[in-house]
C-alpha cells in the first residue's frame, strides 16, 4: 500500500495491444503496394511504423538500405524529405488557420530547402498546378474552409509532394470523399507516380480500389498478414479463406448479381487477446480441427446455442448460466456440485455431437475433476507463411 | 436554405426503396421529414401520408405513438443512440411499454425473441451497450426498432460505420426480416452497391431534388438522367477497368444553380438547361427522370 491514489489507478492495468505482429514486406521502387484490411487489422499502425511516426517495440524498418528503426531524430529528419504521408481526413490534415499556400510551402521551410518567400511561392504555385489546384494564384491565399473536400485532398497531396519524395504512405486517401470525385484524386495519384517515379504504400479497406490501383497487396487480419502477393493473382484466385470472404462480402452494384454470400460469422475480435493459432479460426468457414481451438471458443459455442430457442431451453435446464464457465488457454471449465458433476459432463459431451465437426474434433477430452467439469482442446498445429502459387499464405489448408 | 425541394415519394407496403445521393443531397433530411423529427425552426411544407392517415395533421402525442411503433428508425452510429447507462433489457422494456400496455414479463419475452431473430444471444440481455461490438450493437438497434413490428423502417446509413463482412451480414438479416414481416424499408445511403443488393426501387437525389426514380433494374441497367449515369460509372468495383468521375463539385444549396441543378456539371447541358427547371417525367413505365433531354438517353 501507500503512494498517491492517482498513480495507483493508472498503474492497475498493464495490458498491451499488439496492433501488428510479425508483419514483413518489402516495397519495390516504383510500385504501388496495398495494405488491405478491415478496421483494427493494424494497417494504419504498419503504415506509421514504416515512417517511424510510431516506434515499433521490436523488428526493423529499412529505407533505401538504411535501418531507420533506431535512428535519432536529427539523422531521421533528412530522410523524412523522401518519405511522406497522406492521411484519410483532408479536413483534419490542414491547419484551419494556415493559408493553403503556406501549408503547402511549410515543408520547404521546415527542412531548410527554400527560404526566400518568392522562391517558396514559385515552387508552391508550380506544385499546385501539378496537382490541379487551380487557379493557383487565387487559391494560394485561401484557407482550408474555402475549399471543397476534393480540393483539400489535392492540397494535402501537394504538401506531401513539394519535397519530391520517393515514398508516399497514403492512408485511405479517398475514403472520406464523395464517389463522384474519388476517381479524380486517384487519377492524380497515378499521374504523379508516373511523372515523379513515386512508390506508394496504399492503405485501404476498399478491395475494389486496391484492385484497380495496386501492383502487389497484403491482406491483413488482426495484426497479421494472411496473404501477400501480386494483386492480379490474389483477386483472380484468393487463397486465404479470409481474403475469399472479404471479396464475397463486397456489395455489387448490379441487381442481377444478387444472392446469398456464405459469410463468415461474427466480427473481428478484440486485439488485446487475439485468438490462438490462426487468428481468423473462430470465424473461418474452412476451419480445421488443428487451427487453434481454445477454451473460450467452447464458451462462444455455448453462447451461440442460446440464439436457437430449443437449444437455449435445453442448455438452460442442463447447464444453467453461462457465466460460471471459465476459459484459460486450451481449457474451458465450470465448477459444479459433486452430485451433478457426472451428469453435466455427460451433457457437455452430448452437445459436442451437435457442434461443428472441426470444433468437436479439436476437443482432446471432457472429464470431471471432483467439483469441476473440464474440457480441453488439442494443441494446434504450428502456423507460418507458406508459398502458394506465387504468393505467401498463412493458412493450414496449404 | 432549401435542403429539399419538391420531393414526392410513394413506398408501397412490403416494398423497399433506396434513397441515394452524395453529401448534401438532402437524403437524410428526407428521412427526418418522414418521421417528423426535423430540427426546430425548420420549415416543411407538404404532407406525409402513412397507412391512409396524414401525419402532418396529427399533434405531437399522436405522432409519437406512430413513430417508434409503426415507423421505426435506425441510424448510422448505434453507440450514440443506445443509452450507455441502461442495459439492453431496459432499452427494450422502455421501448415496448412506451407504446403498448404489457407486463414487464411479456415485454422481456418479446425482447428475447427479437434479439434471437437478430442472432444475438438472449443470455446477454442484462449487458450494457459498451459490452458489445459495433456489429452487435447495430443488431441490437435493429432488434429494438423491430420489436413492435413496424410497418415502415427508415434506415439512415445503417451499415456505414461497419466493416464490409459485418455490413453484408446485417444486410442479409434486413432482407430476411423484410420478407418475414412484410415490412417496408426506406434505406438512405451513399453506397449504390448496397441499394443494388437490397432494394426494389431507387430514388437518386441531387442537390435537394429527385433526379431519377425507378426500379433497381431500370436505374442500374437503363439509367436515363446524366447524373445517374455518371454516378454509376464513378463507382469503383471489382470489374472497374477505367476511372470515371464527375467534373466539378455538388452545389451550395443556399444558392443552387438555376434551371436544372446539375447543369454546371453535366457534359450534355445546353443553354435551355440553365433556364428551365426540368419536371420529373415518366420516360419508361415506372421510371421517371428530371431531364429536359431524357428521351435522348433512352
Amino acid at each position: 500500500m501507500g503512494g498517491p491514489l492517482i498513480q495507483k489507478l493508472f498503474q492497475r492495468h498493464k495490458s498491451f495491444v499488439h496492433a501488428v505482429d510479425g508483419v514483413s514486406f518489402t516495397l519495390k521502387p516504383g510500385e504501388i503496394f496495398g495494405l488491405v484490411g478491415e478496421s483494427g487489422c493494424g494497417k494504419t499502425t504498419t503504415g506509421r511504423a514504416v515512417l517511424r511516426l510510431i516506434d515499433p517495440t521490436s523488428g526493423s524498418v529499412k529505407f533505401e538500405g538504411t535501418n531507420i528503426t533506431k535512428l535519432k531524430e536529427e539523422r531521421l529528419r533528412p530522410l523524412r524529405t523522401r518519405m511522406q504521408i497522406i492521411f484519410q481526413d483532408p479536413h483534419a490534415s490542414l491547419n484551419p488557420a494556415m493559408s493553403i499556400g503556406s501549408a503547402i510551402g511549410h515543408p520547404l521551410k521546415i527542412h531548410g530547402i527554400a527560404w526566400r518567400e518568392e522562391d517558396v511561392k514559385n515552387r508552391v504555385l508550380a506544385m499546385m498546378r501539378e496537382v490541379g489546384l487551380t487557379p493557383e494564384e487565387q487559391l494560394y491565399d485561401k484557407y482550408p474552409s474555402d475549399l471543397s473536400g476534393g480540393q483539400k485532398q489535392r492540397a494535402v497531396i501537394a504538401r506531401a509532394m513539394i519535397l519530391v519524395p520517393q515514398l508516399i504512405v497514403a492512408d485511405e486517401p479517398v475514403a472520406m470523399l464523395d464517389m463522384s470525385i474519388r476517381a479524380k484524386v486517384l487519377e492524380l495519384m497515378l499521374l504523379l507516380k508516373r511523372k515523379f517515379n513515386l512508390t506508394y504504400l496504399f492503405i485501404t479497406h476498399d478491395l475494389a480500389t486496391a484492385k484497380f490501383l495496386c501492383d502487389r497487396i497484403a491482406i491483413m487480419y488482426l495484426g497479421r498478414i494472411v496473404e501477400i502477393g501480386p494483386a492480379k493473382d490474389i483477386y483472380k484466385d484468393p487463397k486465404h479463406p479470409y481474403t475469399q470472404a472479404l471479396l464475397r462480402a463486397i456489395p455489387i452494384p448490379d441487381p442481377r448479381k444478387r444472392g446469398p454470400k456464405d459469410l463468415p460469422k461474427g466480427e473481428v475480435p478484440d486485439a488485446v487477446h487475439p485468438p490462438a493459432g490462426c487468428r481468423f479460426h473462430p470465424r473461418c468457414p474452412a476451419v480445421l480441427s488443428t487451427c487453434g481451438w481454445e477454451g473460450r471458443d467452447f464458451i462462444d459455442y455455448l453462447e451461440e446455442r442460446r440464439t436457437s430457442p430449443e437449444k437455449a431451453k435445453a442448455d438452460e435446464a442442463n447447464l444453467g448460466s453461462l457465466e460460471i464457465w471459465k476459459a484459460e488457454g486450451l481449457v474451458a471449465e465450470r465448477p459444479c456440485e459433486p452430485n451433478k458433476v457426472g451428469k453435466i459432463t455427460e451433457y457437455v459431451r452430448s452437445i459436442l455431437n451437435e457442434a461443428p465437426v472441426p470444433l468437436a474434433q479439436a476437443v482432446e477430452r471432457v472429464n470431471n475433476v471432483e467439483t469441476k467439469v473440464v474440457l480441453r482442446f488439442r494443441t494446434p498445429d504450428p502456423l507460418g507463411p507458406k508459398e502458394v502459387e506465387g504468393r505467401l499464405v498463412e493458412c493450414l489448408l496449404y | 436554405m432549401h435542403a429539399l425541394d419538391n420531393i414526392s415519394l410513394d413506398v408501397a407496403s412490403g416494398e423497399s426503396i433506396g434513397i441515394v445521393g452524395e453529401t448534401g443531397s438532402g437524403k437524410s433530411t428526407l428521412g427526418k421529414a418522414v418521421l417528423e423529427i426535423l430540427p426546430p425552426r425548420t420549415k416543411a411544407e407538404g404532407q406525409v401520408v402513412f397507412l391512409g392517415g396524414e401525419l402532418s395533421h396529427l399533434d405531437n402525442e399522436k405522432i409519437r405513438h406512430i413513430r417508434g411503433e409503426k415507423i421505426a428508425l435506425i441510424f448510422q452510429d448505434p453507440m450514440t443512440r443506445l443509452n450507455p447507462l441502461m442495459t439492453i433489457e431496459d432499452h427494450f422494456v422502455e421501448a415496448i411499454t412506451a407504446h403498448q400496455r404489457v407486463s414487464r414479463r411479456e415485454a422481456l419475452a418479446r425482447a428475447k425473441a427479437a434479439l434471437t431473430s437478430m442472432r444475438v444471444s438472449e443470455s446477454r440481455i442484462r449487458n450494457y451497450p459498451h459490452e458489445f461490438s459495433g456489429g452487435m450493437r447495430q443488431r441490437i438497434m435493429i432488434a429494438l426498432a423491430l420489436v413492435l413490428n413496424p410497418s415502415l423502417l427508415v434506415a439512415d446509413e445503417p451499415t456505414t460505420s461497419l466493416d464490409v463482412i459485418v455490413e453484408a451480414q446485417i444486410l442479409e438479416i434486413l432482407e430476411d426480416l423484410k420478407r418475414a414481416y412484410k415490412m417496408s424499408l426506406l434505406l438512405i445511403t451513399h453506397n449504390l452497391g448496397i441499394v443494388a443488393e437490397v432494394c426494389d426501387k431507387v430514388a437518386v437525389f441531387y442537390a435537394g431534388k429527385i433526379v431519377e426514380i425507378g426500379s433497381v433494374d431500370d436505374i442500374f441497367n437503363r439509367p436515363i438522367h446524366p447524373y445517374t449515369r455518371l454516378l454509376l460509372q464513378s463507382i469503383i468495383h471489382l470489374d472497374t477497368k477505367e476511372l470515371h468521375s464527375i467534373e466539378g463539385v455538388p452545389p451550395d444549396l443556399v444558392s443552387p444553380p438555376s434551371g436544372c441543378r446539375f447543369h454546371p456539371r453535366c457534359p450534355y447541358a445546353q443553354a435551355v438547361c440553365r433556364e428551365k427547371i426540368p419536371p420529373l417525367e415518366e420516360f419508361r413505365q415506372g421510371q421517371r427522370a428530371a431531364c429536359l433531354f431524357g428521351k435522348d438517353f433512352l
